[in-house]
C-alpha cells in the first residue's frame, strides 16, 4: 500500500500540486486521470522520489519516502518497477541485456539463473526470441512489453506506469492493459497507473482517481465512474459533444 | 555573473556526487571498459592522422625557417619537432580535438538519455546514475587521454621524419641526434600532467553539460556545443596555467 498525504509541489511561481491525499491499495491497479497539466506526472514523479515534494508525506508500507536519505531511497527503489511513457529502454543494450540490468546490477544470481529469469520475464509478456533485438527494431507494442518485462524482473512490490498505452493502436493498448493487470494480481503489487484513456479506466480501473488543477477532485472505481452525469469529471470523460450526447440518450 | 557561479556550484556538486561507494563494483568495471573503447579505440584514426601531419609541418616550417637564417644546424629539427609535440603540440591540440569529438559525443549521449527518460529509469532501479554514468567516463577519459597523447608524440615525431627526409631537409642520422639532444624527463612529466588535467576537464564538463540538459533537441545540440566550446576555453586557460606555472 502506498499513502500519500498532503502532497504538494511547485516549479517557481506554478503550484502543480496543491495538496494532494490519496491511498493506492495492494493487488489492485490504481489509476490516476486527469487531463494535461492536472498534475498525474508530477504526482508519479512524487512518488518514486524524482521530485520531492515540497510538503506532504508518501508512505510505503509506513516507510515515508519524503524523510528518506539519498542510500535509503537507492534501496526502496529496488522494490520498484516503473513502465516509462516512451519506455525509456537503454538504446545501446539488447532487449536480453535491459530487462537483465537490474538482476546484474542488484543480484548475486548466476549468470544461468539470470537468463532463466530474463526467459521467464520475456515469456510472460510474450515477447520470446526477441533476446538479441535492440530496441530500435522493435515496434511500440513491444517495446512496452519488454519495458514491462524489465519492470518486473526483479519482483518488484510497487508497478509504476506512466501513460502506458500512450501511441499504441487501441488493440495493442488492451493487450497492455490486461498485461498489467495480470501481473498486478499475480504478485500482488501495488499499481499505479497514468492515463488518459478512458478504455483502461473501464478495463482495468479497480480505483480510480481524478485529478484537477493539482487537487484530488473525484475518487471511486470503474462501477462508479459511468454514475458521473456533471462537472470536470464529466467533462473529460465525455469529451466530445457526440460522446456527451450518447451519454444523454442511455441516460433516458 | 550569478549564472556562471550557480552553474559553477552545480558542477562541483555534481561532481562530488560523482564519487560514491558502487552498488557492483564489477557493473562500474565494464562500463567504465566500455568507455575506454569508446574514447580510447574510437579517437585513434583521427588522433593519428592530425598527430602525423602536426609533426609534418611542424618540420617543415621550422627548416623552412632555420635555413633562411644558414647559422642553425639542422639536426636541431628532431629536437625542435620533439620538444614541440611532447610540451605543446601533442597534449593541446590533441585535448581540442578531443573536446570536439568526445566531448560532444559525452555531452549529446547523456542529453539523450535524459531527455527520453533513460536516466530516469536508472535513477527508478536505485542506481545511483551521477557515479554510474559520470564516474566511469571520467576514469576512462583519464586514462585514455594520456596514452592518445603519448601516441600523438611518437606520430608526430615521425611525421617530422618523413617530411624531413622527403622534402630532403636533413638526414636520418641527423634527426636522430637531434632527438636524442638534451632531452628532459621533466617534459614528459609536464605532458602528462597536462593530458589528464585536460581529460578531466573535457569529460567533467560534457558530462555535466550532458546530464543537467532539460528540453528537447534543440537544448541538447546546444548542451553539445556548449561542452565543446566551454571545454576547449578552459583547456587553453589550463594550458597557460601549467606552463606559467610549472615551466
Amino acid at each position: 500500500m502506498i499513502e500519500m498525504q498532503n502532497v504538494k509541489k511547485s516549479f517557481g511561481n506554478n503550484e502543480v500540486l496543491r495538496g494532494v491525499s490519496a491511498v493506492f491499495e495492494s493487488g489492485k491497479c490504481n489509476l490516476i486521470i486527469g487531463k494535461s497539466g492536472s498534475g498525474k506526472t508530477v504526482t508519479l514523479k512524487c512518488l518514486v522520489g524524482l521530485f520531492e515534494p515540497d510538503e506532504g508525506s508518501i508512505f510505503y508500507h509506513k516507510r515515508d519516502i519524503t524523510k528518506m536519505e539519498f542510500d535509503e531511497k537507492k534501496k526502496i527503489r529496488q522494490e520498484f518497477g516503473m513502465l516509462f511513457q516512451g519506455t525509456a529502454l537503454f538504446d545501446s543494450l539488447s532487449v536480453e541485456s535491459n530487462i537483465r540490468f537490474p538482476l546484474d546490477m542488484f543480484t548475486d544470481m548466476s549468470d544461468s539463473e539470470k537468463a532463466d529469469r530474463v526467459n521467464f520475464c520475456l515469456k510472460r509478456v510474450n515477447m520470446t526470441d526477441t533476446n538479441k533485438k535492440f530496441p530500435g527494431e522493435l515496434s511500440g507494442g513491444m517495446k512496452k512489453r519488454v519495458g514491462i518485462a524489465r519492470a518486473i524482473v526483479n519482483n518488484p512490490k510497487y508497478l509504476f506506469c506512466d501513460e502506458p498505452n500512450s501511441g499504441l493502436d487501441p488493440k495493442t493498448s488492451l493487450v497492455i492493459d490486461q498485461l498489467i493487470q495480470e501481473i498486478t494480481a499475480e504478485y500482488n503489487m501495488t499499481t499505479v497507473i497514468n492515463t488518459h484513456d478512458m478504455n483502461s479506466v473501464m478495463g482495468i480501473g479497480d480505483k480510480v482517481i481524478f485529478l484537477h488543477e493539482g487537487l484530488k477532485y473525484w475518487e471511486g472505481t470503474n462501477k462508479d465512474i459511468l454514475q458521473i452525469t456533471e462537472g470536470e469529471l464529466f467533462d473529460f470523460i465525455f469529451a466530445s459533444d457526440f460522446l456527451k450526447d450518447l451519454r444523454r440518450r442511455a441516460t433516458y | 555573473m550569478i549564472k556562471i557561479f550557480q552553474s559553477l556550484g552545480e558542477y562541483l556538486l555534481l561532481m562530488r556526487a560523482t564519487v560514491s561507494r558502487p552498488e557492483k563494483a564489477r557493473m562500474y568495471w565494464i562500463e567504465a571498459m566500455r568507455q575506454c573503447y569508446s574514447i580510447g579505440v574510437g579517437s585513434l584514426p583521427i588522433i593519428a592522422i592530425i598527430s602525423l601531419f602536426m609533426g609534418a609541418v611542424t618540420a617543415v616550417q621550422f627548416s623552412y625557417q632555420l635555413r633562411g637564417i644558414g647559422l642553425v644546424p639542422m639536426w636541431w629539427m628532431g629536437s625542435i619537432v620533439r620538444k614541440s609535440m611532447i610540451l605543446e603540440l601533442a597534449p593541446t591540440l590533441s585535448a581540442l580535438l578531443l573536446a570536439g569529438k568526445v566531448g560532444s559525443n559525452i555531452a549529446s549521449e547523456l542529453g539523450t538519455m535524459r531527455i527520453s527518460e533513460q536516466i530516469d529509469a536508472y535513477e527508478i532501479m536505485g542506481v545511483n546514475t551521477r557515479s554510474y554514468l559520470i564516474g566511469p567516463k571520467i576514469i576512462a577519459s583519464l586514462l585514455m587521454f594520456p596514452m592518445l597523447v603519448v601516441l600523438s608524440v611518437f606520430l608526430g615525431i615521425s611525421g617530422g621524419w618523413l617530411a624531413g627526409i622527403l622534402g630532403n631537409f636533413y638526414s636520418t642520422s641527423e634527426y636522430v641526434r637531434g632527438l636524442q639532444d638534451a632531452m628532459k624527463s621533466y617534459d614528459i612529466f609536464i605532458m602528462f600532467i597536462k593530458s589528464v588535467l585536460f581529460a578531466f576537464t573535457i569529460s567533467s564538463i560534457s558530462c555535466f553539460k550532458g546530464y543537467t540538459v532539460e528540453g528537447g533537441a534543440i537544448e541538447i545540440g546546444m548542451a553539445s556545443t556548449q561542452a565543446v566550446v566551454q571545454s576547449s576555453v578552459i583547456v587553453i586557460i589550463v594550458n597557460f596555467l601549467v606552463a606559467f606555472l610549472m615551466l
